[in-house]
């Protein structure tokens, strides 16, 4: 009868757990994950549109981001990206796919028309979509290449990885509590 | 039977409701009085074979009387012709509709109605095309400014004036130079 020998044990040191422990703050383990993943809402209104595909296709890869999962469904998505003229007749229906959108969630202006209005000074067009919700991100440009498109995610990136929620609700709890 | 030759048949079956006619550039214009408009254009479709309805517009000749002007784009596939045909219209008075004629119309008139603000007798739906159902104005009039006025339809939509610092901002396309070219605030000497 042959009985196969013991793991031999360390008081100091487990072999099972060795590579499997991160030790980092909550808030910045849910920002990496966060900004890391986002899933846009293309809210793609004119040629600015183009380029945000451009940027979805194989070319540019917006997946060396984490954000290649377009979302068509607002409830599932965390990032809008109007890329175009808003027109005030679309422009109710916008904020209304951003009320649908849940929290947390960010909006990136892409374009001069989706920032400001752009070329169109007219009755027609809204001047800037921040008039109605909250933009984290301006991107420049008529229409902005992919690569500006790139680097305003990446900025967004940053923004987010400087967020500390957590740590902010926390203190509002003891604050409570106090 | 070539433009030229149906503005003069249009002039000898119409008589006196054609106000005029023009020739520019190989474009012939003819001008009719209100009343004969929709005849002359059913004459234009049946016997003069315009097929092709290709455009619908009008003109706000502010201050003057009659204030609008409609303009039909006609074209026929079959001689490669094209004729233009305008009419005066008053403020407060409507045009016959053309949809049963040609029925591209139907949108083209629904434009015109939204912009300009004309109504069009026996159309089948008019309502606006472009602005929503309760905007209170009619943009491409000359009294209304290009930066618009301000409106609000609850729950529908809501418009604002835009910032025209220096503007309005033009085009040159053909221009030397982008920064030529590109729309920005620009004067011209008169």
């Amino acid at each position: 009868m042959t009985a196969t020998a013991p793991e031999p044990v360390h008081a100091a040191y487990d072999s099972k757990i060795e590579g499997n422990i991160v030790i980092t703050k909550l808030d910045a383990a849910i920002n990496w994950m966060r900004k890391n993943s986002l899933w846009p809402m293309p809210m793609g209104l004119a040629c600015c549109a183009i380029e945000l595909m451009a940027t979805g296709a194989s070319r540019y890869d917006i997946s060396r981001f984490g954000a290649e999962v377009f979302r068509f469904s607002p409830r599932q998505s965390d990032v809008m990206i109007v890329s175009g003229t808003v027109t005030y007749k679309m422009a109710l229906a916008v904020k209304r796919i951003w009320d649908q959108m849940p929290e947390p969630k960010w909006c990136i202006a892409m374009g001069a028309c989706a920032s400001s209005g752009g070329m169109f000074r007219s009755y027609a067009t809204l001047q800037g979509i921040d008039r109605l919700i909250p933009v984290d991100v301006y991107i420049s440009g008529c229409p902005p290449r992919p690569e500006a498109l790139l680097e305003g995610l990446m900025r967004l990136q940053k923004k987010i990885d400087a967020e500390h929620s957590l740590m902010e609700q926390k203190r509002e709890l003891i604050e409570e509590l106090a | 039977m070539n433009a030229q030759q149906m503005v003069e048949a249009l002039k000898q079956k119409f008589g006196d409701a054609v106000t005029g006619s023009k020739e520019q550039c190989g474009e012939h214009t003819i001008g009719v009085k209100l009343e004969s408009v929709k005849q002359l254009l059913k004459y234009c479709h049946d016997e003069l074979n315009f097929d092709y309805l290709v455009d619908i517009s009008s003109l706000d000749h502010f201050h003057a009387e009659p204030r609008f002007e409609m303009v039909y784009e006609l074209y026929g596939y079959g001689h490669h012709q094209h004729l233009r045909v305008k009419s005066l219209v008053s403020e407060d008075v409507s045009v016959p509709t053309v949809t049963d004629i040609w029925p591209t119309a139907n949108w083209h008139e629904r434009e015109v109605y939204d912009m300009m603000g004309i109504t069009f007798d026996g159309h089948p739906d008019m309502r606006r095309i472009l602005m929503w159902e309760g905007y209170p104005f009619h943009p491409l009039r000359k009294d209304f400014p290009l930066a618009g006025k301000e409106s609000e339809l609850p729950e529908v939509a809501f418009t604002g004036i835009a910032p025209l610092e220096g503007g309005p901002f033009v085009t040159s396309p053909g221009a030397c130079g982008t920064v030529d070219a590109e729309p920005r605030a620009k004067r011209f000497e008169t």
